[in-house]
């Protein structure tokens, strides 16, 4: 987590993203749409471990970011009419805008206290978008979002998503591996030392959190594009909860674990819902098996697993 | 010239009075220790210092300025730097990272989201690692590191905030008698070279005569005795109080 990119590392990723490169050359048209949402999951995920991992919070609210970003994307786009050029950073902006303020009065506190606090905004950001029927549409979703015509096909959009989240996922990387990075990290480990060798705690945090904050407003923007519509589902606790999930379920302490966690639990809800209505089940299945038998995700059971092989060879 | 004054500082602790009334000042140089029995308010008195507990009453100056209320990084970045009784380190990490990140926050590049932190402060980390004996253990988790080898990578991190006056809160304690010999001679040698002003606190009492010029006597939040170590083994209250056997162990 805290070296520079092992080769194994560096060679999966380029693996896997010239398989995504190909993908709609030999792909179907659901295979599509299913990897281009895993991509925008594996982001949203991957932005939120900033917060748990790195600066080692739990947020139960990272939901509120995402929604802030699909929204403004959507309101910009089709109420505005204004460019995709302009409509997507200012969106993001907006985002990482109500995570610096939101940050502000979170990283106050600590421990449960915060995660509770997250929480509560999270669920005033959910109540706005469900009030303000007049902008966002309310419970009926805000729909018809007028994505532009260069990305108004399956194909182009998919191409369009695998760009932005593989600059955002790099810029992540390189976030979570500078400096501030590795400062990060000591204060996860260490808050009181951190603090004894001149590091202001509680500055590290929220610029964690905005962060995070920024590229969950990324992903959500991406996400209402995909699906021509925002629902105030996306600012609901249990979008900040499905998030949390893939995290652990991938692994905290790795910097790509979240990106497996998303991957994993997308595919098993999708092939779940094939064959049962149980998902919330096999979920809650899931979820204790993390906490029982995978405490650092799949991250660290694949780490385990081949240190175990190279001890034997 | 006064490093650090102290005016007047006292804690209570919902009634109990812990600290009372302190007086004291650590000169330039100086190489101070406070002692005294257990519950006297040594760590109390040293986390008023720097930061960690809000006194009741008193103000405590570094250089003429007063330090209360300020946050631990403010003061860390004034010129003064603590190690803990209990061993503080960050435990997942390695040994190397340990000081590196403490050479980062020194450099104020902590919140530089862009610059690589692999490959940052390299030297400098290496030389603090052997100034300490702890240059091949580098690359090790340091929470599997040995009791005493901890310790001793806590004083290189706060070695690595380049401070003016360092504060030890009982730098042996937990140490078998060998490495207190070793880590005794290390902090000599190192407050030494590096002109450091050193206030600590022991209840060792070799450790005490070994490297103090002064030695300030705490008993029941109060300064009962403070002068040179000659002094405060004839002084009479002090062997009442708290040394009896201990003075003649140490100095026979």
């Amino acid at each position: 987590m805290t070296q520079p990119m092992s080769r194994s590392t560096a060679i999966i990723c380029a693996l896997i993203f010239v398989a995504l490169a190909v993908l709609p050359l030999v792909g179907s048209r659901y295979l599509i749409d299913v990897a281009t949402e895993i991509m925008i999951y594996a982001l949203f995920a991957l932005s939120l471990n900033v917060i748990i991992g790195y600066s080692g919070n739990v947020s139960f609210g990272h939901a509120a970011y995402f929604a802030i970003g699909g929204y403004a994307n959507a309101i910009l786009l089709t109420t505005h009419g204004w460019p995709l050029a302009a409509a997507m950073p200012l969106a993001v902006i907006i985002s990482m805008l109500a995570a610096g303020v939101i940050a502000y009065f979170c990283t106050r506190l600590t421990d449960i206290y915060f995660a509770m606090l997250t929480l509560a905004f999270s669920m005033f950001v959910w109540a706005v978008a469900f009030k303000w029927r007049d902008v966002t549409g309310g419970d009926d979703g805000f729909v018809g979002v007028a994505v532009p015509e260069f990305i108004g096909d399956r194909t182009s959009f998919f191409y369009f998503s695998l760009a932005i989240v593989t600059a955002s996922v790099a810029a992540l990387w390189i976030i979570c591996h500078s400096a501030f990075g590795r400062a990060l990290l000591a204060v996860r480990e260490n808050p009181t030392r951190a603090g004894f060798v001149g590091i202001n705690t509680r500055l590290m945090r929220w610029t964690a959190f905005v962060v995070a904050g920024t590229f969950a407003g990324v992903a959500g923007a991406l996400f209402g594009m995909l699906h021509r519509g925002v629902f105030v589902e996306s600012a609901f606790w249990t979008q900040s909860a499905t998030v949390l999930i893939m995290t652990l379920l991938g692994g905290m302490f790795s910097f790509f674990g979240p990106a497996i966690g998303a991957a994993t639990l997308f595919i098993l809800q999708r092939l779940t819902n094939e064959y049962t209505e149980y998902w919330p089940t096999v979920l809650g299945v899931i979820l204790l098996a993390i906490l029982l038998f995978l405490p650092e995700g799949l991250a660290g059971l694949f780490n385990k697993l081949s240190k175990r092989s190279a001890a034997r060879d | 010239m006064a490093m650090l004054e102290i005016r007047g500082l006292s804690k209570n602790f919902s009634g109990f009075q812990a600290i009372n009334d302190i007086n004291f000042t650590l000169e330039e140089g100086a190489r101070h220790a406070i002692i005294g029995p257990n519950g006297a308010g040594k760590t109390t008195f040293f986390n008023l210092i720097t930061g960690h507990l809000e006194p009741s009453g008193g103000d405590v100056l570094f250089r003429g300025k007063s330090m209360i209320g300020l946050p631990p990084h403010t003061i860390v970045k004034m010129g003064i730097a603590r190690s803990f009784q209990r061993i503080n380190i960050y435990p997942r990490m390695t040994v190397s990272e340990n000081v590196q990140v403490a050479l980062i926050a020194r450099d104020g590049r902590n919140l530089n989201l862009w610059t690589p932190a692999h490959g940052l402060n390299q030297a400098e980390t290496c030389d603090l690692l052997e100034l300490v004996g702890l240059l091949d253990e580098r690359d090790e988790i340091a929470g599997e590191l040995a009791y005493g080898r901890q310790k001793q990578l806590e004083l290189a991190i706060s070695l690595a905030s380049n401070p003016h006056v360092l504060l030890l809160d009982e730098p042996t304690a937990g140490m078998s008698p060998t490495e207190t010999r070793e880590s005794i001679q290390l902090i000599d040698r190192i407050s030494k070279e590096r002109h450091l002003t050193l206030l600590f606190t022991e209840h060792d009492m070799s450790v005490v005569f070994g490297i103090a010029d002064l030695i300030t006597v705490l008993h029941h939040g109060e300064i009962i005795a403070s002068g040179s170590p000659d002094e405060v083994r004839n002084n009479s209250d002090v062997r009442s109080v708290y040394l009896g056997d201990a003075v003649e162990d140490a100095t026979t």
